[in-house]
């Protein structure tokens, strides 16, 4: 099935939902409302001619000039038996960063989607644990936001506690860098 | 020893909870299980990631393209030159440039060496947790033979940062024919002996045959790629289908297995290695002629001479190694057959200097999340070997 084919076969039933599409590196995209979001993967999942029936990855986004629709949600699915791959995206403002779970079709976006609410905040709904998966529960942040530089490595105001060792395991460290 | 999964509710008793790993031996890695035991029964597990996470993706973004290279390296340690080149490749797509034939058999050569070496650790580990130590000792000669091939192409072994965005930075030299054909003459016997001790043994059988199978059904809905989806009897393998490299131009076969259970897995990877064999045969036997890289000035280094010589690659030398290079816009998606499944790379590129994002598929983060549900009812034993026959690399799992 060729690209053209296979949007028109998902426009049978999705029109309204569809905002945008192209193809850049012959790869379909498909850019939807996040509301539409489960409808549609369980139809491309189940649908007889697609039978998209493997999630390849999803990922998240953050576009922070994008006003409005700062983060963004990628998903990729494969149909194996005609070699179909679907690409789709949603985007979502960033004060209100949620979107439905497909953990609930495809059990490999459990992790894929704590993974995500690590790096970038999105919250799930119906995710059944959503937890950070990679970083440390106890971070405040959440690190693949554009606004987090990574560090510079030649800065000099390094000091001990930013290793974990406080003075109280014998390590001596100098008193000027104690706040 | 392996027997029919015990249905959970049947379960009675006191249940103890122990810690497998983070560093236990039996793990090969850094990677927690907290398991909740009845016995030797498993009936809860809950594990736990992260370990060594690096931040791969963050850091990405903060580097130009060729210094991408070395991160993909520390993903799967076990086959870096499958990551480099599959990340290669990614940046050539979205620069729209093609390499010449010479390269993709090159490359074909190196991944298929890579592909050896990685089901090598696996298969031989998984003997050794079955208590077959020597064909570990004995595979692990030939896997340093591959290492020295690596070894003259690049310099490096482990974490080999191979090859370049175009091509390679040399041509295959003159010890690396001879090395390689040494190596083509000698190993198929070599692997043949590990293949007589451990396959068709009774011992090795009992402990692996019905150790936690996994349906073809559930490994797809866990996103399963590689040998263990293919061990559940799926034959996907994006060589074949989604060829690259010049991959339709080889004749190989896809080993698929049927019950998908640890023998299976450990099968497959039996087979691919003959058939990774076979494919270097082919393309090595076959090296066209011609260049070992691109016409890619802006992405390739040129030649110290003319560095020196030159004036126009003297200004791409600095601005390749100032990483001043913009790249085009667009985002792509590419796949390659990684040790152990679909290694993608997504990236993204607004025209700058860097990527915009780069996410990496990686193979083991997604299948690892089904070991609880794979291991439920079984015996501690199946547990550690289905652990080693799902070949789950930390570096890969954490990025």
């Amino acid at each position: 099935m060729t690209n053209q084919e296979v949007l028109d076969h998902v426009r049978t039933k999705f029109a309204d939902q569809i905002l945008e599409f192209d193809e850049p590196y012959d790869m379909l995209t498909i850019i939807i409302n996040r509301d539409g979001l489960l409808p549609m993967v369980e139809f491309i999942k189940t649908d007889e001619v697609l039978q998209c029936n493997f999630m390849t990855d999803l990922c998240g986004m953050h576009h922070p000039d994008q006003l409005g629709r700062e983060l963004g949600m990628v998903y990729m699915f494969h149909g194996m038996r005609k070699n179909i791959r679907i690409r789709i995206k949603c985007f979502m403002p960033i004060d209100d960063p949620h979107i439905d779970s497909i953990t609930s079709l495809f059990k490999a976006a459990n992790w894929m989607e704590r993974e995500t609410f690590d790096f970038y905040g999105i919250k799930f709904k119906g995710h059944p644990d959503l937890r950070r998966i990679l970083n440390m529960d106890d971070m405040d942040y959440h690190p693949m936001l554009k606004q987090y530089k990574l560090e510079d490595g030649t800065r000099t105001d390094k000091d001990d506690r930013f290793f974990g060792r406080d003075g109280h395991d014998g390590v001596e460290f100098d008193q000027r860098y104690i706040k | 020893m392996s027997t029919e999964p015990l249905e959970i509710d049947t379960l009675e008793g006191e249940f103890s909870t122990l810690n497998l790993g983070p560093t236990h031996p039996a793990t090969h890695g850094i990677f927690q299980n907290i398991l909740t035991m009845n016995g030797e029964r498993i009936y809860h597990s809950e594990q736990t990631v992260g370990y060594i996470h690096r931040a791969f993706e963050k850091i990405a973004e903060h580097r130009p393209f060729n210094q991408i290279t070395p991160l993909t390296d520390r993903l799967n340690y076990c086959s870096s030159p499958i990551n480099n080149l599959g990340w290669h490749m990614t940046v050539e797509k979205l620069i729209g440039c093609t390499v010449p034939k010479r390269v993709d058999y090159m490359r074909v050569v190196i991944m298929e060496l890579a592909r050896i070496a990685d089901h090598l650790v696996c298969n031989t580990v998984i003997a050794v947790d079955t208590g077959a130590l020597t064909g570990f000792t004995y595979m692990f000669q030939e896997r340093e033979k591959i290492y020295e091939l690596y070894e003259e192409v690049c310099g490096a072994r482990l974490t080999t940062n191979i090859g370049r965005i175009g091509g390679f930075e040399r041509d295959f030299s003159p010890a690396f024919h001879q090395k390689l054909k040494k190596f083509l003459a000698e190993f198929p016997k070599k692997f043949q002996e590990f293949c007589d001790l451990t396959e068709r043994n009774r011992v090795f059988m009992d402990r692996v045959i019905n150790a936690c199978p996994f349906d073809a059904e559930r490994s797809l809905n866990y996103g399963f790629t590689g040998p263990n989806l293919r061990a559940a009897g799926v034959d996907y393998d994006v060589r074949v289908m989604n060829p690259y490299s010049s991959y339709q131009d080889f004749d190989f076969i896809i080993p698929v297995g049927i019950s998908g259970d640890t023998y299976d897995r450990y099968m497959v990877r039996q087979k691919e290695i003959w058939e990774s064999v076979k494919i270097i045969n082919q393309a090595y036997n076959n090296l066209p002629e011609g260049d070992y890289h691109a016409d890619v000035p802006e992405f390739y280094l040129p030649p110290k001479d003319d560095v020196y010589n030159n004036m126009e690659a003297l200004i791409y030398h600095f601005k390749i190694v100032m990483g001043e290079m913009d790249v085009p816009k667009g985002e792509v998606y590419h796949s390659v057959e990684g040790g152990n499944g679909e290694l993608g790379y997504y990236l993204v590129s607004d025209g700058g200097r860097k990527p915009f994002r780069l996410h990496f598929r990686r193979p083991c983060f997604i299948y690892y999340q089904a070991y609880p549900e794979m291991i439920k009812g079984c015996l501690l034993s199946d547990a550690v070997v289905t652990l080693s026959s799902l070949n789950v690399i930390a570096g890969e799992l954490d990025a």
